[in-house]
């Protein structure tokens, strides 16, 4: 269908299909199975200029609103959601700095960022503290000029790779969530490390460990924000990333759609390709559509929030939720239409329906949106 | 350093048909790309313009449209972009192109270096890069894979053989045409896509290159294309069966008609 995009947004389709063609298409498979960090194609993406999209001119980026890298996170996502993933974490790093940090702190990062000579990313989550973000036991205290952090958070994406962290720290326990402020860690900061690899089920050639903070001294000046807004930055930055992901799940679908029916155009079963038969018809409708809708949703809810309503936070889970349910779905539905060789991992529908699940997870559950669409109901009817 | 690199308009081979009547290419509904060994030519020229400086200048000779492959390669990084375009270039076979294409260059200006892929993918004869440099009359190299340094105003290359590769050293200016082995070339950026958009394109046609209207296009060509065919597969299979002596017995009398 088509959308309307200006002269600019279809170039930004243009190039980023073509680096999903050309350069991610080829290798994925490959990656997912060694389990290797894109490297190479990360730095095709910033040849090409695409960290930059979300990032204001002045601090070097193009100042494009969510929906132009959403546009290229589709394409991405459709070749391979690890390393989207690798993409997006890195603006999901730099959304703290860009909604709360100072002028310097921008002039500081984002023109590496927007470059992609340097990669961020975005650290919340420890072991006892995911959907309930208000456990976080990571501390930071002020010692003279500086901030002193300890503790260790959990399953954090591009850990290793990134050169710069948004963490959140508590830097006043009693106050619960208010207690709660934001950080910016460099990769070279005394008493900063990465854990091992985290070994999991999709998304295999993204990077997720654990940062253990041990001491680890930072310039007061690191602080993003005011102290005791950590929370606030962490609930903006999320409404704002999860469009990002929710076209992840589109490009997934779109992929998934993809080979389904180019397989059952191919696969002869009882004389016939088995597209002619109804049951698999039905099942390619069925898929189509949700792909399609999905795809509408997600493009509405980030032309939206890139105005940052008062409701941004419904509309942004609202497609997170519908876009990624519907990716595990239609990638499960092409491992059926594929059949046994869509179990084999000759055929890239078996890596998609693990990647799937992810998306069902990070960025919050989808348990959680459901809460955060369920809450704003709530008080919209009052 | 000043480099041109010669590129090319072509059907997207994957797409390729010949009209069963005529034998010749169906081109209409086929989808026209850059010819894939020049992307390999541009990224180089933009890859020696981002080492050791200097302008990179993309020259096609084709029909107006082929404006879109030099947008493409300004998009990837070139600087400048000339068309060299007329009626009376139509037909041109490699004798011809090169005299136009030699006359255009001349034009341009002084340049140290110009790249061409090895071939084209729907002439596929190779000739245009060493027939070029014969007509500016600089030395070449062709099924250049690597370009290993610069040195007193020389540069240095493995050129890949069937088994292994030579190193040359050829004196500059001169020209080289490259195989898909030298790089990957790059995705346009976001940018360039944005300079290649605005980007005028210098435009030439018979006069403005001074030609000799004898030397253009059909009448300046010295070859003719008489018959385009696809070759009709007429192998015939006969599988021997048998022990080995029966089957050796076999082939030798099925041989001995030809001897």
């Amino acid at each position: 269908m088509d959308y309307f995009l200006t002269e600019e947004q279809q170039m930004i389709v243009d190039i980023a299909r073509q680096i999903t063609d050309e350069k991610i298409i080829p290798k994925r498979a490959e990656l997912d199975e060694k389990e290797e960090f894109a490297t190479e194609i990360l730095n095709d993406i910033a040849q090409a200029d695409l960290f930059g999209l979300y990032i204001p001119e002045e601090y070097g980026g193009f100042g494009y609103g969510g929906f132009e890298i959403v546009l290229a996170l589709e394409q991405f996502g459709r070749g391979c959601v690890a390393i989207a993933t690798s993409f997006a974490a890195s603006a999901l790093g730099a959304y703290p700095i860009l909604l709360s940090g100072s002028d310097e702190m921008k002039q500081k990062y984002m023109p590496d960022v927007a470059s992609g000579k340097k990669r961020a990313a975005f650290a919340l989550t420890e072991a006892n503290a995911g959907s309930d973000a208000s456990g976080i036991q990571t501390t930071a205290v002020l010692d003279g000029d500086e901030w002193v952090l300890n503790g260790t958070k959990q399953w954090i994406t591009n850990a290793g790779e990134a050169q710069i962290y948004s963490v959140v720290a508590m830097t006043d326990k009693g106050r619960g969530a208010r207690g709660a402020s934001m950080f910016v860690v460099e990769d070279t900061d005394p008493g900063f490390s990465c854990g091992p690899k985290e070994k999991k089920m999709g998304i295999r050639a993204s990077v997720t460990c654990e940062l253990i903070f041990k001491d680890c001294r930072i310039p007061k000046d690191r602080l993003i924000g005011r102290q005791g807004m950590g929370f606030i930055t962490v609930m903006k930055t999320l409404d704002l990333s999860r469009p990002g992901i929710a076209i992840l799940g589109v490009g997934l679908g779109q992929a998934a759609l993809d080979e389904s029916v180019v397989y059952a155009k191919q696969r002869v079963q009882f004389g016939k390709p088995i597209i002619s038969f109804q049951a698999i018809q039905h099942m390619l409708a069925d898929m189509a559509i949700k792909v399609e809708a999905s795809r509408a949703l997600v493009y509405a809810a980030a032309k939206h929030i890139a105005k940052h309503p008062k409701d941004m936070s419904k509309a942004s889970s609202m497609c997170k939720v519908f876009a990624t349910d519907m990716a595990m779905e239609v990638t499960t539905d092409a491992v059926q239409v594929l059949a046994g060789y869509g179990y084999m991992r000759e055929y890239p529908v078996e890596k998609m329906m693990r990647d799937a699940k992810i998306l069902q997870i990070y960025e919050g559950t989808n348990q959680i949106q459901r809460n955060v669409i369920g809450q704003e109901l709530n008080k919209e009817y009052n | 350093m000043n480099i041109i690199v010669c590129i090319k308009q072509v059907p997207d081979a994957k797409d390729v048909r010949l009209d069963p009547k005529t034998n010749t290419m169906a081109r209409e509904g086929v989808e026209a790309i850059m010819n894939p060994f020049d992307r390999h030519a541009v990224e180089e020229g933009v890859r020696l313009k981002e080492q050791h400086g200097g302008t990179v200048t993309v020259l096609s000779m084709g029909p107006p449209q082929a404006e879109a492959v030099l947008r493409e390669a300004v998009s990837c990084g070139a600087d400048e972009a000339v068309l060299v375009s007329d009626r009376a270039f139509a037909g041109a076979d490699t004798w011809a192109t090169t005299y136009t294409l030699g006359k255009a260059i001349e034009k341009i200006g002084p340049f140290d270096l110009i790249l061409c892929g090895k071939q084209a993918i729907d002439g596929d004869t190779a000739q245009v890069g060493p027939g070029l440099a014969k007509r500016l009359n600089i030395p070449y190299v062709s099924y250049v894979r690597k370009i290993t340094g610069f040195e007193n105003d020389a540069i240095l290359l493995h050129r890949l053989m069937d088994d292994g590769y030579d190193e040359v050293e050829i004196p500059l200016p001169g020209l080289l045409t490259v195989v898909k082995e030298i790089n990957e070339p790059r995705v346009p950026s976001l940018k360039g896509k944005m300079k290649a958009k605005s980007l005028s394109i210098k435009t030439l046609n018979a006069g403005d290159i001074e030609a000799d209207a004898d030397s253009l296009g059909l009448p300046g060509s010295t070859t003719q294309v008489v018959k385009v065919f696809a070759p009709e597969f007429k192998g015939e299979r006969a599988m021997l069966s048998g022990t080995v002596d029966e089957q050796v017995e076999q082939l030798v009398n099925k041989l001995e008609p030809y001897l």
